[in-house]
Parts: structure tokens; C-alpha cells; sequence
């Protein structure tokens, strides 16, 4: 029993994130090279418009402070321990994650429902639609528990995750504080893992194409078909 | 001076049959594809109506176009802010309801039908879902005033008229209706392109047709509302927008796009005009009464001697200059001032061009019998039974001079070719008229012949696309010569 939980554990905790981490990149850039076409949020708004507030918005604005949370853990856990070290601030960030944790699920619910009962969201819904919605509703649920039952989730990600996460971006990966973690944390980690493995194969490559330009560009674009500095000569196109 | 060119049009209304030809032409090239069956990149509407999709034009609910913020050009619907807060639900996004939703029949119930009582009958099914459906709207549902209570009567443009007026417009005996396609204006100052998170929206700088890159769109869906006419579509398949491309393919061939050359009222005209692209911006600022004006000056004459050295310098070909002194569109907008743009108050700037159709006089009643020709040929206008100010709605940003004087010249030139072909009218009277009317008799003849008797060629003047020194940039043309031809390399495949 003992050696199949260590055989998981160095499987999924030291094998499995190369996996997906190699896929991802291999795959995403493949795609965006042979196949920019299917790059798109392929949104379904313009079939059902009533639902879709309910269910995207409160569903993005979650998962995109989450997620940004969880890269901060991440990249500076020090700076995150020196802020936890205020109860006060602590509880601020713990709460905050956490209505934004509820509002990814009540998002993601409205999703599932919205795709179940509307018949035409219904029918442009993929089976990998149904695969990324699920996963993302098992990640969503195990952080949540993870969250409500293992406080303070910001303190000892800090503390034992970050630096787990640290060995395996150095490819040397360090199961010390992963092997003795409660069952749902573990499930929140392969979870995480298996989207990333799923990311390139599915809509989810619609958060790589941020339009960010925009923020910047002019408002008109104009395509020339010659180069606007080499002046045409007279004799060359009459 | 930044001078361009632009491939531009001009509809005339007047000569419109209301068959529906060009859209069936658009649709069997273009978007006979899953995903596209609701589109109609040419439509054609009557007005009054609420054309397609339904009330397009209250841009109060669909927020397309510009506006004027303190001086400065606002998109209506969208913003660098509002993109980030919006792009996961956009709140002024027309969905298919707005349109309608596409269906065929099941015939295959006509043939496999048990034998019985009662004719077999093939029942409607979706074209999105495939499932029965009840037909509730289709994207030509108020043709010819059908159904006028639910569309004619909620017509956008009547609510400049008072109540009275409003009425008598819809009194049998005072009915009128007129038809207006409509394609992609290939406007010089587009809100689609502005809007575009991922800059797939663009313009092409040789002859101005805006495009829609279908590699670089996203679905982020804001140009589906930005655009005032709504002239993209967004494709719920494919996940990407599409839009009319104005046939380039063929323009580039020399050929009249297939709305054009299939016109069975040969009421359209294709040419180029040469504009200056640094007055955009300052141009679409003026207020909306200025607009018509201020979009005829920022046209520039090809024929001056300084426009055409700046033109070169611009990299623009002697051919393409050459097209746009033979265009028949620079005459009807420019010389002849008989052209209005649609809606020029949402400030896109469009280059498709207008003459308002001649409005059905009132008869003159003298007791009970009504005669229905009227002695004068010179019409008063505002006897007649389409309001100007409607009319100065849709094609003069609410300025009702500029239909005056279309309508005024166009009655003078049919009195004038009148007194010329039957003679029962003065030709004296008939010449007065025509001056009062800013026109003259050789203009008048001109007019008459490019609106009557016009050829193939008279109406499209293309210009060659010079497609070969795009190519010469990239590789040798030689080469491509043996390439081209194979079409996309990347099937159109809905992403996963
Ligand atoms: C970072 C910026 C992001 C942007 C701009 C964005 C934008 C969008 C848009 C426009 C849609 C289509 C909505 C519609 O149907 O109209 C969409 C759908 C979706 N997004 Fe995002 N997204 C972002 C990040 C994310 C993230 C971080 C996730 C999850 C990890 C995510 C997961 C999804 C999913 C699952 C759907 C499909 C929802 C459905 O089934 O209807 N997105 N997104
Ligand atoms: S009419 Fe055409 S060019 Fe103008 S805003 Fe609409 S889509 Fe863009
Ligand atoms: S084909 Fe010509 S005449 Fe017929 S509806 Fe279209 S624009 Fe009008």
C-alpha cells in the first residue's frame, strides 16, 4: 500500500508535470503555427444572451484573480508570508480568495446549466467543452475545500507548495512536503496538471491570444499591399 | 496631403426593382456555409421598415457608430477600458433573435411518409440545431410593407415626423415604400476596424475594401456591435466574424462584385475616388448637419494637377488615378452632387453612396375624382407623400437641403428630357427649371444617359489591382504563379 502510494506520488507529483508541461508548449505552438484559424474564445453569446452574464462574467472575473493570486504565491511566497504575518491582512486575502473562489463556481454552475438547457448552447458544445468544464469544476471545488478546511491556504502554500513548485520548474523535483499532504490538496495539484495538459487541445487556448494591443494601438489599421516608404516610379506601373 | 484611393459606390434608389437578385447572388457565393445561413452581407429593405436585423438603425439598443464627446470621436459602443470590463459578455450584442433563425424543411418526410388521408407535408427544422421549429421571422419579413404594424410603423427614421404625419403616411391612399440594399459601406473612418481587441479588422490601403482577417479574430465580438450598420456577422460555427469582402477576388480580376454584376436594375456603379486621409478624423467631427458637406470635400479631384503629383508620391499606380477620373461614382457624388451617404451621423465616413429615390407625388383631388398626374412637372416636394425629413433622415444627417436639391434636379432633368423626347413641355420652361436647379442642359444630358442608358462599362470602373508588385514584395512572382490557385491551406475548422 505504502509503495503504490509512493509509485502515485512519484508519478504524479515528479513524472506526470513534465508530461503536461512538454505537451503544452509542443502542442500550443503547433497549433498556433499550422492552425491559427482555430485560435478563438469561440464565444456562444450570440445564441443565448440572457444566461451568458450570469455564467461568464462572475465565472472570469473569479478565475482570473485566483489564478493571479496563485502566480503571486508562487513567484514571491516571502513577500506573501511577510503579509500573512497581520492577522488582519490575512483574513483580508483569505476572504477575498475565497468569495472570488465562490464566484468562479457559481460562474462555472451557471455554465453547466446554461449549456445543458439552452438547446442551441447545447448543441455547439463540444465533448472537450464537457472535459475542460469538468476539470475545472473538480479544480474549483477541491480549492474551495482546500481553502474552507486547510486554513491558511496563502501561509503554507507559501511555506511548503511554493518551494515544491520551485523544484519542479528547476527539474529537479523535491516530493519532501507533497507527500504528506491531505488527499484533496493532492487532487487540487493533478487537476491542475491535467488542464495544463488539456489547455492545447481544447478552447482554452483562447487565454494566450489576450488582445492586448489594443490597449495601445491606434484606432484605424490599414494593410498596404507595397511598401509605403519605396515611392513607385512613374515608368513601373503605367 | 496623405492621399488615398477607394473603391466607392453609388446605389440609385430610383432604379431598384426590390427583386432581391444581388442577395442571392452574395449568398450563394459567400455564405452558404454552416454558420453563415442567417447572413446576408446584401440585403435588401423596405422603408419604411425596420430592416434586417430588426431596427438596426436605433443605436440607442446596438450602440454602433461614433459620437461626439466633447469634440472628440467616441466609439458608441466601446473603449480601451470598456474592452478589458466587456470582452467576456458584451452588453449591446445583437443575437440571432435579432435576425432571425435560419431553417429548412424535412423533405425527406415528403417521400417516406406511411400513405394516408392527408398530403404528406415537409415541417421546418433549424438549420442550428436541426430540431422543429416555428418560423417566427426571416430576414426580408417586411418586404413590400408586409406586416407594416410590426415593422413599417416602428421604422426608426419616422420618428423625426409628428404624429399627424406618421399617420397619413400609412393612410392606403397615401401609401409609400421605396427599397434600400445595402452592403458594407467600406467606410473611411470605420467603427469596426476601431473596435477590434485583435486588430483583425483592417483596411486595405490600395483600394480601401475593409477585411476581416479571419486567422487574427478571436471572437471577441465587439465589431459585431460597433459596426452601425451592422454589416458583420458573427459566424456561431466557426467562432470567428465575417463580413462583406466586396468580392475582392473579382475586383481584382477586373470583374464588378456578383451583387453588382447580377443587378437586374443595373441601379449600381463602382469606381474609385481619391480622398485625403489626413482630414479623417476632422472631417468626421463636424456636426451632423455639416457631415454630407464635409465627406464631399475630403473627396479630392482627380483631374488636379497637384492631387494627381501627390497621388503618385503616394505610391498610388497612373492606372488606378486614371480610374478615378472615368469613375461614375466621382460624378454622381462630386460633379453632380446627387449621391448621399447612409446615416453619414454615425460618422464612419461611408463609401457607398445614395440617390434618394423620387418621391410619389401627391394627386390632385378636386372633389371626389383624384387625377393622378399632376400638370406641374415640378413638383412641390413637400406635397409629396414621403416626408423630406424622413428621407433627410436616412441620407442627409438630418439636413434636408441636400434632398432638396437631389430631388429638385433630378424632377428638372425628367422635365427637361421630356420637353427633349415628347415635347409637350416648353423647352424654355423646361431649361429655366434645370438652371434653378444648379444643372444645365449638357449635365442634364450626362445625368440622364449614365442613370438610362448606361453600359457594363460605364457603370464599373475598375481599376487593375497591381496585385503583382504585392506579390514581387514577398517572393519571385514566378514562383507564385505555380502556387496559386490551391485556396486555403488551412481547412475553416471550428476550433476545440
Ligand atoms: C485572461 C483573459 C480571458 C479572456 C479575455 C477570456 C475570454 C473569454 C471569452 C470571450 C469567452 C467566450 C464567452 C462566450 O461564450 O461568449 C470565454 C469562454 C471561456 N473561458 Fe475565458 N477568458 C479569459 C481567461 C480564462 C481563464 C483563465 C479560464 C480558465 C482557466 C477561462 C476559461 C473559459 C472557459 C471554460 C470558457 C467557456 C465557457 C463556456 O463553456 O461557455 N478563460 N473566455
Ligand atoms: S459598414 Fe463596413 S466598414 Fe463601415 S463600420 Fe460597418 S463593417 Fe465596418
Ligand atoms: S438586384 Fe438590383 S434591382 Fe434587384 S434588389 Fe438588388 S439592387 Fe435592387
Amino acid at each position: 500500500m505504502g509503495q503504490l502510494k509512493s509509485i502515485l506520488d512519484t508519478f504524479f507529483f515528479s513524472m506526470f508535470p513534465y508530461i503536461t508541461i512538454f505537451t503544452f508548449l509542443l502542442v500550443t505552438i503547433q497549433r498556433y503555427r499550422s492552425k491559427a484559424y482555430t485560435y478563438s474564445s469561440l464565444s456562444s453569446q450570440f445564441l443565448e444572451n440572457r444566461q451568458h452574464f450570469w455564467a461568464m462574467v462572475p465565472f472570469h472575473y473569479g478565475i482570473i484573480s485566483v489564478l493571479t493570486a496563485h502566480f503571486v504565491w508562487f513567484l514571491v511566497p516571502e513577500t506573501v508570508l511577510w503579509w500573512n504575518s497581520v492577522p488582519a491582512r490575512l483574513y483580508v486575502m483569505e476572504i477575498a480568495m475565497f468569495i472570488f473562489g465562490l464566484m468562479t463556481l457559481i460562474g462555472l454552475v451557471n455554465i453547466i446549466i446554461r449549456r445543458q438547457t439552452n438547446s442551441m448552447a447545447r448543441f455547439v458544445t463540444t465533448k472537450a467543452d464537457w472535459l475542460v468544464l469538468g476539470f475545472l469544476m473538480i479544480q474549483i471545488v477541491t480549492g474551495l475545500y482546500t481553502a474552507y478546511f486547510h486554513r491558511w491556504g496563502s501561509s503554507w502554500f507559501a511555506a511548503s507548495l511554493a518551494p515544491y513548485l520551485w523544484s519542479v520548474f528547476k527539474l529537479s523535483p523535491d516530493l519532501t512536503y507533497i507527500t504528506a499532504m491531505p488527499f484533496m490538496v493532492k487532487a487540487h495539484i493533478v487537476s491542475a496538471y491535467s488542464i495544463i495538459l488539456l489547455f492545447p487541445f481544447t478552447r482554452l487556448v483562447h487565454i494566450l491570444v489576450l488582445p492586448n494591443p489594443y490597449l495601445w494601438r491606434k484606432p484605424q489599421l490599414v494593410r498596404w499591399n507595397w511598401n509605403r516608404k519605396t515611392i513607385r516610379t512613374t515608368e513601373k506601373n503605367s | 496631403m496623405d492621399i488615398r484611393s477607394q473603391i466607392s459606390m453609388v446605389f440609385h434608389l430610383d432604379k431598384c426593382i426590390g427583386c432581391h437578385t444581388c442577395s442571392i447572388a452574395c449568398k450563394n457565393i459567400w455564405t452558404d456555409r454552416k454558420g453563415t445561413e442567417y447572413m446576408w452581407w446584401n440585403n435588401v429593405e423596405t422603408k419604411p421598415g425596420t430592416g434586417f436585423p430588426t431596427r438596426w438603425e436605433d443605436q440607442e439598443k446596438y450602440k454602433g457608430g461614433w459620437e461626439l464627446v466633447n469634440g472628440e470621436l467616441k466609439l458608441k459602443s466601446t473603449s480601451k477600458v470598456k474592452t478589458v470590463t466587456n470582452i467576456f459578455h458584451n452588453p449591446n450584442m445583437p443575437t440571432m433573435d435579432d435576425y432571425y433563425e435560419p431553417w429548412s424543411y424535412k423533405y425527406k418526410d415528403l417521400f417516406d411518409a406511411p400513405a394516408g388521408d392527408d398530403q404528406p407535408t415537409a415541417k421546418p427544422i433549424s438549420m442550428v440545431t436541426g430540431e422543429y421549429m416555428d418560423i417566427e421571422a426571416g430576414p426580408n419579413w417586411d418586404d413590400d410593407l408586409s406586416g407594416s404594424p410590426i415593422y413599417a410603423e416602428n421604422d426608426i427614421n419616422l420618428d423625426v415626423l409628428s404624429e399627424e404625419q406618421r399617420d397619413q403616411l400609412f393612410a392606403i391612399e397615401r401609401l409609400m415604400m421605396f427599397y434600400f440594399p445595402r452592403i458594407c459601406n467600406h467606410c473611411v473612418n470605420p467603427s469596426c476596424v476601431a473596435s477590434c481587441p485583435s486588430g483583425a479588422l483592417y483596411k486595405r490601403g490600395e483600394d480601401g475594401i475593409v477585411l476581416l482577417d479571419q486567422e487574427r479574430c478571436r471572437a471577441w465580438r465587439s465589431c459585431i456591435s460597433a459596426c452601425p450598420y451592422k454589416k458583420t456577422y458573427y459566424n456561431w460555427n466557426t467562432g470567428k466574424s465575417e463580413k462583406c469582402i466586396l468580392c475582392f477576388p473579382r475586383v481584382e480580376t477586373g470583374q464588378a462584385p456578383a451583387c453588382f454584376h447580377s443587378c437586374v436594375g443595373r441601379i449600381r456603379y463602382l469606381g474609385v475616388l481619391l480622398y485625403d486621409a489626413d482630414k479623417i478624423e476632422e472631417t468626421a467631427k463636424h456636426s451632423d448637419h455639416e457631415l454630407v458637406d464635409t465627406q464631399r470635400e475630403m473627396i479630392l479631384d482627380p483631374f488636379d494637377e497637384d492631387v494627381i503629383r501627390d497621388a503618385k508620391k503616394n505610391g498610388i499606380a497612373d492606372s488606378t488615378i486614371k480610374a478615378a477620373q472615368e469613375s461614375p461614382v466621382y460624378k454622381f457624388v462630386k460633379d453632380w452632387g446627387i449621391a448621399l451617404p447612409p446615416h453619414v451621423e454615425y460618422r464612419t465616413l461611408p463609401m457607398l453612396f445614395y440617390v434618394p429615390p423620387m418621391l410619389p407625388v401627391m394627386s390632385s383631388q378636386e372633389g371626389d375624382s383624384v387625377r393622378s398626374i399632376n400638370e406641374e412637372y415640378f413638383p412641390d416636394f413637400e406635397k409629396a407623400r414621403t416626408p423630406i425629413k424622413y428621407l433627410a433622415k436616412m441620407f442627409g444627417g438630418g439636413n434636408e437641403s441636400h434632398l432638396r436639391y437631389v430631388l429638385k434636379k433630378q424632377s428638372a432633368i425628367r422635365a427637361y428630357r421630356r420637353a427633349v423626347t415628347v415635347g409637350d413641355i416648353d423647352m424654355l420652361n423646361a431649361e429655366k427649371a434645370l438652371m434653378e436647379a444648379d444643372c444645365h442642359p449638357k449635365e442634364a444630358d450626362k445625368i440622364y444617359k449614365l442613370t438610362s442608358l448606361c453600359t457594363f462599362d460605364d457603370r464599373f470602373v475598375i481599376p487593375a489591382a497591381h496585385r503583382e508588385e504585392a506579390i514581387e514584395m514577398m517572393k519571385d512572382p514566378l514562383e507564385h504563379k505555380q502556387e496559386a490557385g490551391f485556396g486555403f491551406r488551412e481547412a475553416p475548422e471550428r476550433g476545440k
